[in-house]
């Protein structure tokens, strides 16, 4: 029942959405290739929290009319959530529509180019952050204390439709994952049973992450944000159990001997 | 302490209310005190199929808002003296319902009776929510059509995760699966899904097949629960279900229809 005394609580906790990198400003080109997209995978797509990745294009230094992708994306359904990547004007765009600022990845990967992500970190808008306090604490666990590797999460229950599981280390499920189920992990994921759901390893983009599985009937499989849908998948059916890896950006399936 | 069973589904019409009046019924004759309540606040829909509609003064939501006593409100039934209906009310707004109110009404309930039958609405939405909240077991009605399965699943995957047993941590809620309206000739031309496919997807423990039948129709046009109609297929299959919950061991009639059977004895293929 609920505490009545309390109003609000603050939690930490971390928040996966998909990424869009875009490599050119031609908003038409753009428009077409994600409605090619999402005629792939629709369900996964509808009504997505999508964050906005600029590094690609500043790098070839386009200028984009930010204004306009951002309510191309609205229309075709996206609700975008955050942009990382963005140059100083981009940024100032951002705040202005109230999208908040993704400085996160920063920390651990290469991606700063030509920004100032610590301008950046004094902003705090709303949503994303929450994300931002778990990356801060993580950094001072590892400036104070060796290294743990990330403890495993094991589920022995059905994962239904519509039911979403996150782990921060590895993930080992017992049961069957309903289609319309999503589980994911920062590191690889076991299913000892049939997966008809969606399995995102390597949310964090670990790409020696990966997905074994007894039975292969997934709707969606991604490590470390390369994904393939069930329109790929079930071109070949497996017999027996699968594990599934990252090679070159390519995801290989290939049956466990 | 009264045991609350939730009928659920998710998708609507597949026969939650069909289901509610019969189970409520079948354990009321068995001589358990029941009580049934409509948590379908807008559409009141239980208290037809039991018969009852011309003798509701109150409802639930009047119970909740404290303008009645609950044995103000509780009809008893015409034909079974342990069985008591709470009706849904048709006109509040669904709203009424809260989490805290409903928890009040079936603590009172529950010094009284032995079991408590929810009657969710469709949807997973909070009339639907609140009706599996506090439950104890749940009975989930599908249909063997894959909308229908899907939606269980997923009402199953709810009941796992939103229900006050979850949220405390104790031991997760019983589900048991209904297949209603199964018709063993479209089944095997496949136009239904056979219980095999269904059970691939929700491996549950199956409380019964109740087969399409014509008298349910004719129960719910007449206001009596179907259980009673002993001759009919869905009334004899009900009352397996209910013999089922209370422990019986009874194979599963209704799998294959009659003209299954000579089929099969002529050894015809089709
Ligand atoms: N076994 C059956 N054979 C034939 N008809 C059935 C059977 N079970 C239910 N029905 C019919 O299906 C319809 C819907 O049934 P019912 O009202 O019990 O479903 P429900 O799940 O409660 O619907 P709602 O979601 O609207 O509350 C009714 O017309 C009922 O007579
Ligand atoms: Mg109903």
């Amino acid at each position: 029942m609920q505490n009545i005394s309390s109003v609000l609580e603050f939690k930490s906790s971390t928040f996966f959405a998909p990424i869009l990198i875009i490599f050119t400003n031609e908003m038409s080109a753009i428009e077409q290739t994600l409605h090619e997209k999402i005629k792939l995978a629709p369900d996964f797509f509808r009504d997505s929290p999508l964050i906005i990745d600029f590094k690609e294009l500043n790098k070839l230094n386009q200028s984009i009319d930010f204004e306009q992708l951002i309510q191309l994306l609205r229309r075709i359904g996206f609700f975008p959530v955050g942009i990382r990547g963005g140059n100083e004007q981009q940024n100032k765009l951002a705040r202005a529509l109230f999208i908040p600022i993704d400085t996160v990845r920063e920390l651990g990967n290469s991606i700063s180019i030509g920004e100032k992500p610590k301008q950046e970190t004094i902003h705090k808008p709303s949503v994303a952050k929450p994300e931002a306090v778990v990356t801060k604490q993580e950094a001072v666990h590892v400036a104070a204390i060796p290294p743990v590797p990330p403890t495993a999460t094991l589920i022995s229950q059905p994962i239904r439709s519509g039911q979403r599981i996150y782990a921060s280390g590895d993930l080992i499920i017992l049961s069957q994952v309903s289609a319309g189920a999503e589980i994911m992990a920062e590191g690889n994921i076991h299913v000892y049973n049939t997966l008809r759901g969606r399995a995102l390893a390597g949310v964090h983009g670990n790409t020696s992450a990966r997905i074994f599985c007894f039975d292969m009937q997934a709707e969606l499989i991604s490590i470390a944000g390369d994904y393939k849908t069930s329109e790929d998948l079930v071109k070949q059916v497996y017999k027996g159990p699968v594990q599934i890896y990252l090679q070159d950006h390519a995801l290989i399936i290939k049956e466990i001997a | 302490m009264a045991r609350i069973i939730v009928v659920t589904s998710g998708k609507g019409g597949v026969g939650k209310t069909t289901t509610s009046a019969a189970i409520a019924m079948g354990l009321a004759k068995r001589g358990h005190k029941t009580a049934v309540i409509d948590f379908d606040v807008g559409l009141r829909n239980l208290d037809l199929i039991l018969g009852c509609e011309r003798r509701v003064v109150y409802d639930f939501i009047n119970v909740i808002n404290g303008e009645a006593s609950i044995n103000q409100a509780l009809i008893r039934d015409k034909n079974c003296n342990m069985l008591y209906i709470l009706p849904a009310s048709q006109t509040r707004d669904k709203d009424a319902l809260t989490q805290e109110g409903v928890g009040r009404v079936l603590e009172e309930l529950s010094k009284d009776f032995e079991y408590i039958v929810c009657d969710s609405p469709a949807g997973i939405e909070k009339g639907a929510n609140l009706a599996l909240y506090f439950a104890d077991d749940a009975f989930v009605v599908t249909n063997p059509e894959i909308s229908s399965v899907r939606d269980s699943d997923r009402m199953l995957g709810i009941l796992s995760s939103k229900s006050r047993r979850a949220e405390r941590n104790e031991e997760p809620i019983k589900e048991y699966l209904l297949l209603t309206r199964y018709d063993p000739e479209r089944v095997k031309i496949g136009e239904m899904l056979s219980l095999d496919d269904v059970q691939e997807i929700l491996s549950l423990e199956l409380l019964g097949i109740i087969p399409e039948s014509k008298s349910v129709l004719s129960a719910s046009n007449a206001g009596i629960p179907v259980i009673l109609d002993e001759k009919s297929e869905a009334g004899q299959a009900y009352a397996d279900v209910v013999a089922r919950y209370l422990g019986e061991k009874l194979p599963h009639r209704f799998l294959e229809g009659k003209q299954g059977f000579l089929r099969r004895l002529f050894g015809g293929k089709k």
